[in-house]
C-alpha cells in the first residue's frame, strides 16, 4: 500500500533549484531508502515530508505530497499536526539538554497524550523498550540524555520520536556519527521499527541500504534517477548512472 | 641549503620568543597598573573606616537643661542640650575666654549636642551627674589623629589653630582621644561636614537605581531580542534595527542623561534627583547591552535542538520557550548582571537628571531624592575639606567591592548552569 506520495515536487533554495520534478511513491510498513552522493538532494526531499523546509527563510517546495489523501503542502496542513504524525531522527545523536524521561515524555507532554503520571510512565516505559534502550537506562531515567554515549543517544532520539506514535518515521543518516557496533543496533532496531511505522532513511552507505531495506530511491543532482524495489537497484538496475553509482564508480 | 634551513627554524623560535616576551610584558604592565592604583586607593582610604573620638565629662545639669524635677521622658527629648554640651567643651580649658571657648567648640563636630542628648535617653538617671560621653571629633582633628595634616604649616593657613593642638594633644596625652570602626560612614547620609558624611543615602540610591534599572531593562531586552533573533523576518528593516541597537550600545551615556533630562524630567514631570528617573535613565543605556548579550547566547544555543524540538511537533513558541530561551538564559542573566555592573558605575547621566544634588536624608523609596554611589565619589572629589580625601577612596573601595561581588555573580551563574549539561 502507499503511504506517501509525492509528485513534481520542486525544491528551491533562493534562486538555485535543489530538486527536479520528484515523483516518488513511499510504502508503507517498509523500509524505503533514499541514496546518492552529497548534495544529491536526498536529505532536502526528506524533510520535505515534515516540512522542515519551512525553517530555512529561503526555502520553497512546490508540487504535491499526499500523506493519507491529504497535501502536506497545503496551505490547510497544520504543520504541529503533522510532525506529530511523522517523527524524525537527525544525523547527529540531539537529545534535549535534560533527563532521560524528559526527553520521552516531551513530545506526549505537548501533544496531550498522557492523562496521568503512570500513563506517561508506560510511554516512556514502552517507548524505550521499542528503541532497544530500556534496559541500559531504566535505572537512571532521571540523570541527563546528554550524558549517554552516541549510541545510545541516537536510540534515545528514536524513542523520543516513536513516543508520540507516528505513523512514518524519517531517518536522515542516522548512523553517520555512530560506531559499527552502534550502527548495527541501530539497523536491527530500523527492521523491528517497520512492523509498526512507514520508515524512510538517507544513506550515504549503500551496504546499509542493501541490508535495511525493502525499497530504493537513487537521486543525482536533485533528480530522482531510478527507485524501485532494493534487490532490483542493486543487481540489475535499468539506469547507467544508478550502476555506476552503485559499483563505486562515482560518489 | 641544510645551514639555510637552520636559519630559517632559528628565526622562528627567536621570532615566538619575542612574541611571548611582548605577552609577557603587556600582562606585567597591565598588572603594575592595577596595583598601583589599588595601593593608591588602599593607602588613602583606609583610614575612613577610622573615625577619632574625643572623651569629654559631661555634667548633665538639670539647671542648665531647663528640667523640672522627675522630668518625663518627652521632656527629656524636648530639653535644651546646647548649654551643657558648650559647657563641657568649655570646661576643657578652665582659663579659656570667649575665643578659646569657641575653638573648644569647634573641636568636635556640631553632632555633639545630639551625642550628649541619646546618652541621656538612653539612661534618664544620668540627671545630676558627670558622665564621659565620647563626641565625634571634627574633621580637621580627626585627620591630625590619623596623620594626614601637616602640623608645621604656619597657624594663618592651618583650619586648626595652635590653641585648638595644644588641647588636644593634651587630651591624647590622658587617652582622651580614641579612634574606632567608623560605623556611621555606613549608616549617616552626605554631610557638608566630613566627619558626618557618610555614604547611606548614595548606597541606598544606587541600589534603588539599579532594582529600577533591571525590572525595566530586563524584560525589554529579553522579549526583544527573542522576537528578533527568533521570530523576526530577516530582512532589511530588521538588519536596520540591529544595526541600531549596535549604535545604541556606543552612545556616550551622557546622552542617555540629556534624554532623561529632556523628556522624563520635562514633559513627563518625574520627580527630580530620584533613583526612578536615575534608574530608567540607566536602564535605556543597559538596554541594548542585555539585548546584545541575549541575542549571542540565543545563537549559541545549538539549532539541533531547535530542530529536535520542531521535529517533535513543539510550536515555534514551544521550541522557543521550552528549549532555547531556558538554554539561553546562563549567558543573558550574566550579561545583564554585566549590564548593571556599568550602570552601576555610571556617573554622568545622572549628574544631568539632578541626582548630583546634595541629599541629607536615606531615601526610602525609589520616588525619594538619593545620590548614587559613584556621583557621591564625585561629589566628595570636589570638596575642599581634608576630611573628604579619604572618603572618595573609601567610597572607591565600597563601589569597586559592589562590582566585584556583581561581576564574580555572573561568572558563578555562567559556571554553574553550563557545566550542568555539557
Amino acid at each position: 500500500m502507499i503511504k506517501i506520495n509525492s509528485k513534481n515536487v520542486d525544491v528551491f533554495y533562493g534562486k538555485k533549484q535543489a530538486l527536479f520534478n520528484i515523483n516518488l511513491d513511499i510504502e508503507e510498513n517498509q523500509v524505503t531508502a533514499l541514496i546518492g552522493p552529497s548534495g544529491c538532494g536526498k536529505s532536502t526531499f526528506l524533510r520535505c515530508l515534515n516540512r522542515m523546509n519551512d525553517v530555512i527563510d529561503i526555502c520553497r517546495v512546490k508540487g504535491q505530497i499526499i500523506i493519507n489523501d491529504f497535501d502536506i503542502n497545503d496551505k490547510s496542513c497544520d504543520v504541529v499536526r503533522l510532525r506529530e504524525k511523522i517523527g524524525m531522527v537527525f544525523q547527529k545523536p540531539n537529545p534535549f539538554p535534560k533527563t532521560i524521561y524528559e526527553n520521552i515524555s516531551y513530545g506526549p507532554t505537548i501533544h496531550g497524550m498522557a492523562q496521568s503520571k503512570n500513563e506517561m510512565d508506560e510511554i516512556v516505559e514502552t517507548s524505550l523498550k521499542k528503541a532497544a534502550l530500556w534496559e541500559e537506562v531504566k535505572d537512571r531515567l532521571h540523570e541527563p540524555g546528554t550524558g549517554l554515549s552516541g549510541g545510545q543517544q541516537q536510540r534515545l532520539c528514536i524513542a523520543r520520536a516513536i513516543s508520540v506514535k507516528p505513523e512514518v518515521i524519517l531517518m536522515d543518516e542516522p548512523c553517520s556519527a555512530l560506531d559499527p557496533i552502534a550502527t548495527a543496533q541501530i539497523e536491527e532496531l530500523i527492521d523491528e521499527l517497520k512492523k509498526d511505522h512507514t520508515i524512510i532513511i538517507v544513506t550515504h552507505s549503500m551496504a546499509q541500504a542493501a541490508r535495511v531495506s525493502q525499497n530504493t530511491g537513487f537521486f543525482h543532482l536533485g533528480e530522482l534517477i531510478e527507485h524501485g524495489s532494493t534487490d532490483k537497484i542493486f543487481k540489475n538496475p535499468e539506469n547507467k548512472k544508478t550502476q555506476d553509482y552503485i559499483t563505486g564508480r562515482f560518489g | 641549503m641544510n645551514k639555510n634551513k637552520e636559519q630559517l627554524l632559528n628565526k622562528r623560535y627567536k621570532a615566538e620568543k619575542r612574541f611571548r616576551l611582548y605577552g609577557q610584558s603587556a600582562i606585567f604592565m597591565a598588572l603594575l597598573f592595577l596595583t598601583i592604583f589599588i595601593f593608591k586607593i588602599f593607602s588613602t582610604g583606609y583610614s575612613a573606616f577610622q573615625k577619632t573620638w574625643l572623651i569629654v565629662p559631661v555634667t548633665f545639669d538639670a539647671e542648665l537643661m531647663m528640667l523640672d524635677q522627675n522630668p518625663s521622658k518627652e521632656d527629656l527629648k524636648d530639653a535644651d542640650y546646647y548649654d551643657i554640651a558648650l559647657k563641657s567643651m568649655a570646661d576643657l580649658d578652665p582659663n579659656a575666654n570667649e575665643d578659646q571657648e569657641n575653638e573648644l567648640k569647634r573641636m568636635v563636630s556640631y553632632f555633639f549636642e545630639r551625642e550628649i542628648k541619646r546618652e541621656l535617653l538612653n539612661d534618664p538617671s544620668l540627671i545630676g551627674k558627670t558622665k564621659d560621653v565620647y563626641l565625634t571629633a571634627s574633621d580637621d582633628l580627626d585627620q591630625v589623629f590619623k596623620g594626614n595634616y601637616p602640623r608645621d604649616l604656619p597657624e594663618d593657613q592651618r583650619r586648626v589653630t595652635d590653641y585648638q593642638l595644644k588641647i588636644f594633644d593634651q587630651l591624647v596625652e590622658l587617652g582622651k582621644v580614641e579612634s574606632k570602626f567608623n560605623l556611621s560612614f555606613f549608616t549617616y547620609p552626605d554631610s557638608r561636614e566630613a566627619e558626618l558624611a557618610g555614604i547611606a543615602s548614595s548606597f541606598m540610591g544606587s541600589i534603588f537605581s539599579i532594582l529600577v534599572c533591571l525590572m525595566i531593562a530586563f524584560p525589554v531586552a529579553v522579549l526583544a531580542a527573542i522576537y528578533l533573533e527568533e521570530f523576526a523576518p530577516k530582512n532589511r528593516f530588521t538588519d536596520f534595527i540591529e544595526v541600531n541597537i549596535n549604535n545604541l550600545a556606543a552612545v556616550p551615556s551622557i546622552v542617555f542623561g540629556l534624554l532623561g533630562l529632556g523628556i522624563l524630567l520635562a514633559v513627563f514631570q518625574l520627580p527630580r534627583s530620584t533613583p526612578l528617573v536615575g534608574g530608567i535613565t540607566l536602564s535605556l543605556m543597559t538596554l541594548p547591552t542585555i539585548i546584545i548579550a541575549c541575542r549571542a547566547s540565543l545563537k549559541a544555543v545549538p539549532p539541533s535542538i531547535r530542530e529536535a524540538a520542531l521535529a517533535m511537533g513543539a510550536s515555534k513558541m514551544q521550541t522557543t520557550m521550552h528549549h532555547t530561551v531556558p538554554l539561553s538564559m546562563p549567558g543573558t542573566l550574566s550579561g545583564t548582571i554585566i549590564g548593571l555592573a556599568q550602570a552601576l558605575g555610571e556617573t554622568a547621566p545622572l549628574i544631568l537628571i539632578g541626582m548630583v544634588a546634595f541629599v541629607n536624608t536615606i531615601p526610602g523609596s525609589p520616588l525619594d531624592p538619593a545620590a548614587s554611589l559613584p556621583v557621591q565619589i564625585y561629589i566628595w572629589a570636589e570638596s575642599a575639606e581634608r576630611g573628604f580625601v579619604e572618603k572618595v577612596s573609601a567610597c572607591i573601595m565600597v563601589l569597586l567591592g559592589f562590582l566585584i561581588i556583581m561581576n564574580l555573580f555572573a561568572q558563578i551563574i555562567r559556571h554553574k548552569f553550563e557545566k550542568k549539561w555539557s
